[in-house]
């Protein structure tokens, strides 16, 4: 009989468990540790223009993932407006639509970007080079000499394009380049030169970011694709310097216009923005994300269900601690899940409570289930007999705290009554059976197994792995598979069997 | 460091041979005990039926009880009959049986001497055949089988109850055996976790090779202050075949048999257990890991007369109550 089909699961449940958990920190950014700190970035964008009564159509280019940035959620105020959002290679839009409106409109566009160092912009493939329009005379030969220029003293796309900025911008700025900014914006102008020579480049709008600035507008900025890095490079038009600041948000990224209002006036975009600090599981709760089959998780539920499954995905946790306590202690317990339930209710009633009501319930109950014992009744209403006593109990305990101002003994209503009948049932029996030291054994083994199982189970860090990474509980399985392979001794063993050595030795 | 003291390493375990519970688990009963064969032995009257059909000696069956109607027609069952034993065919561990010794005058005597009426024994029945004694409690059946004559060479040995002998067949090898003997601290049970002395028994002739009780050495019986090294299992070979022949009975590949000594009618089978417990390892100061590694290099379909000699040659052992007569006796 070979284990190797075993063993294959096993590693299987392992290495699937452990990529999909990694998928999950790399991919969604969640953090391994709770309570990390991220800066989220509110950003809202106001359209301001005045309507010409009749349909208006309001294409405004919105921001995507990008290298340093993540989006997290975004929303849109329009009283009247049709509203959808469009996503092409170029980039994402929004496009506001009304049948008729007249007078001053606003739009309000506001979007949480998660700071995100590891981020990284979606890979791109280099446009094709816009077909140039021809200058006519006398601008070609000053873009021709300007280009030559630039060429003799660049070795690549990168340093030519920075050569080619200083030429028109900088200091250097000498007599073509003036004629030739008569005719166009300086950003412009470096891009249509660079695409002239060759070199796919763009011109992009980005924001850059201070905290509490309002009516801020986009920065014109320049992306010259890199041929041996394969990657958009980032230059300042003014100054020619590469790279992108920290703080600078690229707002469109397809070289089209950042606003576009058909059947309006006056229409501009203004930005405010403000930056904040928020837990990193908060965060992560509010991605946005486009992939929701490949994002699997529990985090698209409503919160409800959320807060339900944050309890569920302990119990295998629980679980683990009962087999791990079993198979590798040897520590008897009556029920074999059953500690894992109190240790359930122990989350909700806290450690100390919930403690002092299982004693006073099972010891009360064992009392009154002595007298049942006399009464010589069929199991199944004897158990029944004791859940009513149970919930007897329950009911007289929590008024009893009420009355006495102890409001932590009203949460002894979490403990599951039918588990607890079933404990004080097999506990009586036992004691019949076995006596009470059986039944100081195996009760003291539950409660142990339970206050572990809780401990485990409360412990912030295990409610924040299992939560958001759902690859755990596969790696959780794995061990359980493998504990339930284990066939050495038992830590109690080692006391239990400890005489047989002993003889071992000379007498 | 005291406290240490009561500990040992897995490595010294391990060299000893010592079966753990989870290997006993895995290796053993999960791999040699079919499932499905569970009833035969956790249902005593199937095992009875059984044993019957394979030639196995049981205490004789007076008769069953299935409904409550058959209690009020018990009485006609156990004329004639001077002493009985009412058990439920699934209880475990010794609960329900009610021993009656002697009828005299239409009422009932129990080995202590209480004395019980018929409509006492017929509430006992009717209890028990609506669960009370069986696991989870489940509508149950009453055996009643004639008493058992203990072999007299063995009662010097006991204390109120009854000696049995439990002997572990592996794949119908007989591999370890021990005697319970039952004492005032274990009111009278043979139960060995609750005060019970386990004697360790020589797989070749039947003799004691060491006694515990409370997992520690013993070596005389606690009441009645009888020497534990004179004792000798007689009939031992004649036992060893009745256990070995449980194997071709069940199919259960790793099984404790239970057995007693009848005057009359020698060994018996008692009951089985499809889960024997380890405590035989401790009786016999010694781990059963060896032995079951040498059964299971063993060929199937081995008869049960060779199967029964093989292990009388490789397991014989010396005593060690009569190896070491200068060690304090009274230890216990």
């Amino acid at each position: 009989m070979s284990r190797l089909p075993f063993y294959f699961i096993v590693g299987l449940l392992l290495l699937v468990g452990i990529v999909a958990s990694v998928h999950r920190h790399v991919q969604f950014e969640i953090p391994w540790f709770p309570g990390e700190q991220r800066q989220v970035w509110e950003i809202e964008a106001v359209i301001n223009f005045n309507a010409q009564n009749g349909p208006v159509q309001v294409d405004l280019a919105l921001p995507s993932h990008q290298s340093g940035f993540r989006v997290l959620t975004e929303n849109t105020a329009s009283s009247g407006y049709g509203l959808a959002y469009q996503a092409d290679e170029l980039g994402r839009q929004a496009q506001w639509t009304i049948r008729e409106a007249a007078g001053s409109q606003q739009l309000y566009y506001s979007v949480q970007m998660l700071v995100s160092p590891d981020s990284r912009a979606p890979i791109q493939t280099p446009p094709g080079i816009p077909s140039v329009t021809p200058w006519e005379s006398p601008y070609d030969t000053a873009a021709s000499q300007l280009i030559d220029r630039a060429w003799d003293r660049s070795a690549n796309n990168a340093t030519f394009a920075r050569e080619l900025i200083l030429d028109i911008n900088g200091e250097r700025q000498g007599e073509n380049a003036r004629l030739l900014l008569t005719q166009m914006q300086p950003s412009a102008l470096i891009v249509r030169l660079l695409n002239q020579a060759g070199v796919q480049a763009r011109e992009v709008s980005g924001l850059l970011l201070e905290d509490g600035r309002r009516r801020q507008t986009l920065s014109s900025w320049i992306q010259v694709f890199d041929q041996t890095a394969e990657e958009w490079a980032l230059f300042n038009p003014a100054t020619g310097e590469q790279g992108q600041p920290d703080n600078l948000l690229l707002w469109e990224t397809g070289g089209r216009a950042v606003l576009e209002v058909q059947g309006g006036t006056n229409s501009r975009v203004s930005f405010s923005m403000l930056t904040h600090y928020q837990p990193a599981s908060a965060a992560v709760r509010n991605h946005y994300s486009e992939d929701t089959l490949l994002n699997f998780s529990i985090h698209s539920l409503p919160l409800e269900e959320q807060a339900l499954f944050q309890t569920i995905l302990l119990i295998p946790i629980g679980a683990l601690v009962v087999v791990f306590l079993r198979v590798l202690v040897g520590v008897k317990t009556s029920g074999t899940f059953m500690p894992v339930l109190i240790a359930l209710a122990f989350i909700q009633t806290t450690l100390l409570t919930g403690l002092i009501g299982f004693l006073l319930i099972v010891a009360v109950g064992l009392i009154i289930r002595n007298y049942l014992s006399y009464l010589n009744l069929l199991l199944v209403a004897r158990v029944s007999a004791v859940i009513i006593t149970v919930i007897a109990i329950i009911s007289i305990f929590t008024v009893l705290a009420y009355r006495m101002g102890l409001s932590a003994g009203l949460t002894v209503t979490f403990f599951p009554m039918i588990i607890l009948a079933w404990t004080i049932e097999r506990m009586s029996i036992l004691w019949e059976e076995e006596g009470p030291k059986q039944v100081l054994i195996q009760g003291g083994g539950s409660l142990l197994t339970a206050v572990l199982a809780f401990l485990a189970m409360n412990n912030p860090w295990v409610r924040h792995i299992t939560f958001n990474f759902l690859g755990v509980q596969l790696i959780l399985m794995a061990f359980i598979l493998l504990l339930g392979n284990y066939t050495g001794y038992r830590l109690l063993e080692l006391r239990r069997f400890k005489p047989i050595t002993e003889d071992e030795k000379p007498s | 460091m005291s406290w240490l003291k009561n500990w040992t390493w897995p490595t010294r375990l391990r060299d000893k041979g010592i079966v753990g519970m989870n290997r006993r688990n895995i290796r053993y009963i999960g791999r040699y005990n079919a499932r499905r064969l569970y009833p035969l032995v956790d249902d005593k009257l199937k095992t009875k039926l059984l044993a019957q059909q394979y030639g196995i000696t049981t205490p004789e069956l007076i008769g069953t009880v299935t409904t409550q109607f058959g209690v009020k027609h018990m009485s006609e069952m156990l004329i004639g009959h001077h002493g009985f034993v009412v058990k439920p065919a699934k209880g475990s561990g010794g609960k329900g049986i009610l021993v009656i010794e002697k009828v005299e005058n239409g009422l009932f005597y129990k080995p202590s001497g209480a004395s019980l009426t018929m409509e006492d024994i017929e509430r006992h029945v009717s209890n028990l055949l609506s669960g009370l004694y069986s696991l989870g409690g489940s509508p149950d059946v009453a055996v009643i089988e004639t008493l058992i004559n203990f072999d007299e060479s063995l009662l010097e040995y006991t204390y109120e109850g009854v000696p049995d002998i439990r002997v572990i067949v592996f794949k119908g090898y007989p591999v370890m055996a021990m005697m319970r003997l039952s004492t005032a601290a274990s009111d009278g049970k043979a139960n060995l976790h609750q005060g019970a002395v386990g004697v360790g028994l020589n797989i070749a002739t039947g003799a004691a090779l060491r006694g515990v009780q409370f997992d520690r050495p013993c070596y005389s019986h606690p009441d009645t202050g009888h020497d534990l090294a004179s004792l000798v299992v007689p009939q031992w070979e004649t036992l060893l075949h009745l256990a070995a022949g449980c194997y071709e009975m069940t199919g259960l590949g790793y099984l404790g048999t239970d057995m007693v000594l009848d005057r009359k009618h020698g060994p018996m089978l008692l009951e089985l257990n499809a889960r024997p417990g380890l405590a035989i390892q401790m009786t016999n100061g010694e781990g059963l890991r060896r032995r079951l590694d040498l059964i299971e290099r063993q060929p199937d379909n081995v008869p049960v007369a060779k199967r029964v000699a093989f292990a009388q040659h490789h397991f014989a052992r010396k005593s060690e109550l009569t190896d070491t007569p200068d060690t304090p006796s009274a230890t216990a």
